[in-house]
């Protein structure tokens, strides 16, 4: 038990994928204008990611057994691109509303790297199935967390009197940069102390 | 060329194959079962539509209006903004009524910088909400436009635009009575008013006419002049405030000449027609 739970602590504060690993940046700071549509991308890069994961697993066991390896990186960029196509439908389906809001940010998870990231990453630590997918359901939270921090941020400053050469873009980045440092408080949290009891 | 390098060339070729027929076949299915039924009037009904997605209508943006007014939810005449009527009434084959009477914004406040008294000197953010949450504005009139162009900023077709005096001008001609400078408005001083219908009191005060002349000198003091001599009892006072009546307003112009403090403004029907 205490081990999935390092792995979803540790992938939300600790290996936070956009402000440690540095991965889903275009994302982060297209879509967080609006906390909703924030919450919503979020959501729907939380789905990819937890079925990517667990679906890569076993498209990696079918690569091994072929001794195929070398060939991961474009079939795990099938897989999400299948996986993105398919949530997009189901949004259509389900939330027209959603659907337009994030527009041409939800066929953009196909090249949000997180994914692609997170799957790779599962592979080289040698997760098991379930590691794998709460790895990649945990990562994906991270995400959620802060593209949602950074959004209630955003819609803040959007009011407040900035500098004219500062505004838009520069004072996001900045921002995006001290969140980083934030989070780098969490590293060096001893894990296993916190969750062995 | 080695046979193990060959049989690693046809498995690589044949496990992409594999996957990608795997991975097609379930989207095809996939699609088929979650296909979105659309009827193709609501595609010619949006493009009818002026696009803005001002939400004057009540739904959400043009797409939401096109869909109420394919279903029925909503009158072909729902849009407070487009005047082609006719062509929405001809794709959903009924016959157009008469649109309602066209309305425009009115901003109920006449006191700019040089008429109304400023308590003390605002340098904050350019927001009227703002400027409404620190200590109620800098007006001295409780009541009166803040002058930061909220309505302005929020207006999508560009028809209002903020006077050198520090009041919002509605261009009659833009407007389209969306509405969303009514909401916009931190004092509530916009409203909608029929256009055809330029006799307006320009105040919203509500405060006694002795504290109205303090801070301002086009606000309304309720002296009930205009009340008295309206021929058609279209104006009436309350709280200190006259209104009127655009239903029973026939723009004679007695109460425009007749106010002391120049609330009431508009022109006479028969002048802008001569003109």
């Amino acid at each position: 038990m205490a081990e999935y739970l390092i792995i979803i602590f540790g992938s939300i504060f600790i290996n936070n994928f956009i402000v440690s690993r540095f991965l889903g940046i275009c994302p982060f700071l297209g879509v967080s204008k609006q906390v909703e549509t924030a919450t919503g991308m979020g959501l729907a890069v939380t789905f990819v990611m937890g079925l990517a994961s667990g679906l890569t697993y076993w498209v990696q066991k079918l690569l091994i057994l072929l001794n195929l390896e070398f060939l991961q990186t474009i079939t795990f960029i099938l897989v999400i691109a299948v996986l993105v196509q398919f949530v997009e439908m189901v949004m259509k389906k389900s939330s027209p509303v959603l659907y337009r809001a994030l527009g041409i940010y939800l066929p953009l998870i196909t090249t949000n790297c997180a994914v692609l990231g997170v799957t790779l990453i599962n592979i080289n630590e040698g997760y098991t199935f379930l590691q794998s997918v709460l790895s990649g359901i945990g990562g994906a939270l991270g995400f959620t967390l802060l593209i949602i921090l950074f959004a209630g941020i955003r819609e803040r400053m959007s009011l407040a009197p900035i500098p004219r050469s500062m505004q838009g873009f520069p004072i996001a980045l900045i921002t995006a940069g001290l969140i980083s440092i934030a989070f780098l408080g969490f590293t060096g949290f001893n894990l296993n102390a916190l969750f062995n009891f | 060329m080695e046979a193990g390098s060959l049989q690693i060339v046809i498995n690589s070729i044949a496990i992409l194959a594999f996957l990608g027929v795997v991975f097609g076949s379930g989207l095809a299915v996939a699609s088929r079962k979650l296909k979105v039924e659309s009827d193709p009037r609501i595609d010619e009904v949006e493009a009818l539509l002026p696009g803005a997605n001002c939400g004057g209508c009540g739904y959400p943006g043009c797409r939401g209006l096109a869909e109420a007014i394919v279903s029925g939810a909503a009158p072909v005449t729902a849009c407070p903004v487009t005047k082609d009527y006719s062509s929405i009434a001809e794709v959903m084959g009924v016959e157009a009524t008469s649109a309602a009477e066209r309305m425009i914004a009115k901003v109920r406040c006449a006191g700019g910088k040089k008429e109304a008294q400023q308590r003390f000197i605002y340098l904050g953010v350019e927001d009227c909400s703002a400027a409404q949450n620190l200590g109620g504005g800098a007006k001295a009139c409780a009541y009166g436009c803040l002058g930061l162009g909220n309505c302005a900023k929020v207006c999508p077709f560009e028809a209002i635009t903020m006077s050198d005096n520090g009041l919002p001008i509605v261009d009659e001609e833009k407007c389209t009575g969306c509405g969303l400078c009514v909401k916009a408005c931190p004092r509530h001083l916009i409203t909608l008013w029929p256009v055809d219908k330029s006799v307006t009191v320009l105040c919203m005060n509500q405060d006694k006419g002795v504290e109205v002349r303090k801070v301002c000198k086009v606000g309304c003091i309720g002296c009930r002049i205009c009340e008295k001599q309206c021929p058609t009892q279209a104006i009436t006072v309350e709280n200190n405030l006259a209104r009127i009546d655009p239903q029973l307003c026939t723009e004679c112009g007695i109460c425009v000449t007749k106010c002391p403090m120049k609330t009431i403004k508009g022109e006479k029907k028969q002048e802008r027609e001569v003109v």
